[in-house]
C-alpha cells in the first residue's frame, strides 16, 4: 500500500518494503490517472442536452378549442405529444378492461389527473421503436381498440393508450403534467429537466 | 517479410540510398506490399477482396471530403445542402452518387472478404488477431454507415436514427439517460445532426488505423491460401510486385466498371426513396427500413417478439449484438486442425447453410413485419447462433476431413490429383477453385 510506504520501510521483511522511489511511481501514476479521469468529464457531459434544449422542457397548451372526441398533436422537448378529450363511451371502454388483461397494467385514472379522466395526455411515441402512432387526426386508422394504431409493426393502444396487441412492451408514456387552469395544461412541469 | 528468401530492399539510386539511411519509408513499402514480401503462389480470386476493401475505403475518403466543403450540418440547411450538391455544385451529382454507391460496395466487397475468412479458416491459428481486427473495422464501418446515413436529414435518415437510437432504450435503468445523451437531447435534432457530422468524418481516419494494424498482423505469418498448408519453401511463394499487384490491378478495375454501372445507371437501386423526402419529426414513414447491408441485423431485432424474463425488446437488442461478438469466438469454436473449407466435406456443406440462411436473414429484415416474416426471422435467427454454437463445435469433432497436400507446390503445380485420391476414388481437381466446388 502507497500509504504505509515509508523511506525507511524498518517493519518490512528485506526485500518486500516499498522504496521511496516506487512510491513516487505509484504516486505519481496515480495523480496522472485521476487527471485523465477528470479530463473526460468534460469530454462525455458535454453530450447531454444543453441548457437551451433543457429550457424547452416546459411547454403550456391551450386546450380550450378541443371538442369532446377530439385530439391534437404538439411538440414538447422535440417529441409529438398526443392531447384527447375522450367521449365518454371511450372512457367506459377503457374502465371496462380487466386490468388482469392487460400487458402494462395501469387504470385510465392512474393516467390522468383526478377530475379529468376525459383528458388523456401521452407522447406520440410508439414504445416499440419510436415510431409516430396514428389516431389524432380526423378519419386516421385507430387500430382495433379504438386509440392508437402504430402503423411500423402494428402495435394497436386502447382508449387509455395502454398497448394491446403488437410488439410494443408498454403503455404510451404518460408525461409529466400539470393543470395550469381547466384550458391550460403545462407539460413538463415538476419533470427530470 | 517473415521469411528467409524475402528480397532484402536495396536502393538503386544514390538519391535511395540517402533517404533509406533517414526515412525508411521506400522500404517499408518495399517489404510490406513489393517485391520484398513473399505471398502464396496460389491465391485464388477471393483473396483480391481485401485490397478492393481498402479501394472503397479509399474512396469514401476522398468523395467525403469534398462533399463535407458544401454540406451543411444544420437541421434547416442539412437536406437543401445536399439537393444543392445534386443540382448546382460542378460535378456534386457525381461526387454523391459515388458516396451513396461506394458505401454499399464497401460492405459487399468487405462481407465477401469475411466470407472468405470463414470459408477458408482464415480465422485460425496464427491469424487469430488479423480477424479480431477485421471485425473491429467491421464495427467501426457500421457506426460510420448509420451515421452518414442520417446526416442528408430525409425522413429515413431521421427515423432511422430514432429507431436505432432507441435500441439503446432497452436496457433496464441506464438505457434511456444512454439515448438521451448519445442523442443530446429528447429525440434526434440539431445536437445529433452534428455530433453524427463529426464522427462520421473522423471514424474513416480510425478504420484506415485500425487497417494499418490489421495488415501488419497479416504480414507476420503472411497470407494464407486455398490450401490452408502453410508456405514451407520459396517455391511456394511470388513477390508481391508484379504478381498479386497486377493480379489486384486488373481485377480491381473490373469491379470498379461493376461499380461505375451502379453508380451512373442505377444510382438509387440500393437506396430508399423515402430518403428524398425531407424529415419530418411528426409524422412516420409507412416503414422504416434500414440500408440493405443492416437487414440481417434488423431481422435478429425484431425476431424477438415474446417476454421471457426480459422483455422482449432486451432480447432483441441483445440478440444483435451478439450476433456480431460470436464472431470474436470463432478462432476457439471451430477446433479443426484443417483450415480451408475445401478439405473439410461437412463444414463446406454447412458453410453455405449459413450463407443461404444469412440471406434469408436479409430478405426477412428488409420487408415489413409481416407474421410470416417475423416466422422466417426467428428461424434464421436460431439457426444463425446454433450453426456457430452448436453444430460448428460438434463438426470439428467429428469430421474426417480429406488428406491434405504436402504444399502449396506441389498442389498449384497439379500433383493435388495423385496426392489426394485415395486408392480407387478419384475426385475432380479442388486445386485453387472457387469454394462453389
Ligand atoms: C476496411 C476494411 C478492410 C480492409 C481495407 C481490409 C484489408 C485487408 C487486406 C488488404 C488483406 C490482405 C488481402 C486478403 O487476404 O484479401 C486482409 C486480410 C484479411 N482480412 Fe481484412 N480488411 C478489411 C476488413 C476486414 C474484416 C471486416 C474482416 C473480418 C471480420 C477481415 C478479415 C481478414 C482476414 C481474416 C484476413 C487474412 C486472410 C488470409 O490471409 O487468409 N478484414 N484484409
Ligand atoms: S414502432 Fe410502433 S410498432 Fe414498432
Amino acid at each position: 500500500m502507497a500509504t504505509q510506504a515509508s523511506a525507511e520501510g524498518t517493519d518490512r521483511a528485506a526485500g518486500t518494503e516499498v522504496r521511496r522511489r516506487d512510491f513516487l511511481n505509484v504516486a505519481a501514476v496515480s495523480f496522472a490517472g485521476i487527471g485523465v479521469v477528470a479530463v473526460t468529464i468534460p469530454l462525455i457531459s458535454q453530450m447531454n442536452p444543453p441548457a437551451d434544449v433543457l429550457a424547452l422542457a416546459e411547454v403550456e397548451v391551450d386546450i380550450s378549442k378541443i371538442q369532446t372526441g377530439q385530439a391534437i398533436k404538439t411538440v414538447w422537448r422535440k417529441q409529438p405529444v398526443f392531447i384527447r378529450n375522450l367521449t365518454p363511451q371511450e372512457i367506459q371502454a377503457a374502465n371496462a378492461v380487466p386490468l388482469g388483461e392487460l400487458r402494462d397494467p395501469e387504470t385510465l385514472a392512474g393516467r390522468t389527473k383526478p377530475g379529468k379522466a376525459n383528458w388523456l395526455i401521452t407522447l406520440g411515441v410508439c414504445t416499440h421503436l419510436g415510431c409516430v402512432p396514428l389516431g389524432v387526426g380526423e378519419g386516421e386508422n385507430r387500430g382495433p381498440f379504438g386509440g392508437y394504431f402504430c402503423p411500423c409493426h402494428g402495435s394497436a393502444y386502447d382508449t387509455a393508450a395502454r398497448i394491446r396487441t403488437g410488439p410494443a412492451p408498454t403503455n404510451l408514456v404518460v408525461p409529466e403534467y400539470e393543470f395550469v387552469s381547466d384550458t391550460l395544461v403545462r407539460i413538463g412541469a415538476g419533470g427530470t429537466a | 517479410m517473415s521469411f528467409a528468401w524475402a528480397k532484402p530492399y536495396e536502393p538503386k539510386s544514390a538519391f535511395g540510398r540517402w533517404i533509406d539511411a533517414r526515412l525508411p519509408l521506400p522500404r517499408l513499402v518495399y517489404g510490406a506490399v513489393g517485391g520484398g514480401y513473399p505471398v502464396p503462389r496460389n491465391l485464388n480470386y477471393w483473396w483480391n477482396f481485401g485490397v478492393l476493401a481498402g479501394v472503397f475505403l479509399t474512396i469514401q475518403i476522398v468523395t467525403g471530403i469534398v462533399l463535407a466543403m458544401w454540406y451543411y450540418s444544420s437541421v434547416d440547411g442539412a437536406f437543401n445542402s445536399v439537393e444543392h450538391i445534386m443540382r448546382d455544385v460542378n460535378a456534386g451529382w457525381a461526387l454523391r452518387y459515388i458516396h451513396m454507391n461506394g458505401a454499399s460496395f464497401f460492405f459487399i466487397v468487405t462481407y465477401i472478404h469475411i466470407f472468405r475468412g470463414i470459408y477458408y479458416g482464415s480465422y485460425k491459428a496464427p491469424r487469430e488477431l488479423v480477424w479480431m481486427l477485421g471485425l473491429v473495422i467491421y464495427l467501426l464501418m457500421m457506426a460510420t454507415a448509420f451515421m452518414g446515413y442520417v446526416l442528408p436529414w430525409g425522413q429515413m435518415s431521421y427515423w432511422g436514427a430514432q429507431v436505432i437510437t432507441g435500441f439503446f432504450s432497452a436496457f433496464p435503468l441506464v438505457g434511456e439517460p444512454l439515448r438521451i445523451w448519445l442523442l443530446g437531447g429528447y429525440a434526434p435534432d440539431q445536437a445529433t445532426l452534428t455530433r453524427f457530422f463529426s464522427l462520421h468524418y473522423l471514424l474513416p481516419f480510425v478504420i484506415a488505423g485500425v487497417v494499418i494494424l490489421h495488415i501488419w498482423a497479416l504480414h507476420i505469418p503472411g497470407s494464407s491460401n486455398p490450401t490452408g498448408v502453410d508456405i514451407k519453401e520459396e517455391r511456394d511463394t511470388l513477390p508481391f510486385h508484379p504478381f498479386y499487384t497486377a493480379k489486384d490491378g486488373w481485377f480491381g478495375a473490373a469491379v470498379l466498371l461493376v461499380f461505375a454501372l451502379f453508380t451512373y445507371f442505377a444510382p438509387n437501386f440500393l437506396g430508399h426513396p423515402d430518403n428524398y423526402i425531407p424529415a419530418n419529426p411528426l409524422a412516420t414513414p409507412a416503414e422504416i427500413v434500414p440500408e440493405w447491408y443492416f437487414w440481417p441485423f434488423y431481422a435478429i431485432l425484431r425476431a424477438f417478439t415474446v417476454d421471457f424474463i426480459l422483455p422482449a425488446k432486451l432480447w432483441g437488442v441483445l440478440a444483435m449484438f451478439a450476433s456480431i461478438l460470436l464472431l470474436f469466438f470463432l478462432p476457439w469454436l471451430d477446433n479443426s486442425a484443417v483450415r480451408s473449407g475445401s478439405y473439410r466435406p461437412l463444414f463446406k456443406r454447412f458453410f453455405w447453410i449459413l450463407v443461404v440462411n444469412l440471406i434469408l436473414l436479409g430478405w426477412a429484415g428488409g420487408r415489413a413485419a409481416t407474421p410470416v416474416v417475423i416466422a422466417v426471422s426467428q428461424l434464421a435467427t436460431a439457426y444463425y447462433f446454433a450453426h456457430f454454437l452448436i453444430i460448428l463445435p460438434l463438426i470439428s469433432k467429428f469430421e474426417r476431413p480429406l488428406p491434405l497436400p504436402d504444399s502449396i507446390s506441389t498442389s498449384a503445380l497439379h500433383g493435388e490429383r495423385s496426392e489426394t485420391a485415395p486408392a480407387g476414388i478419384t475426385r475432380p481437381s479442388a486445386t485453387t477453385a472457387t469454394p462453389a466446388e
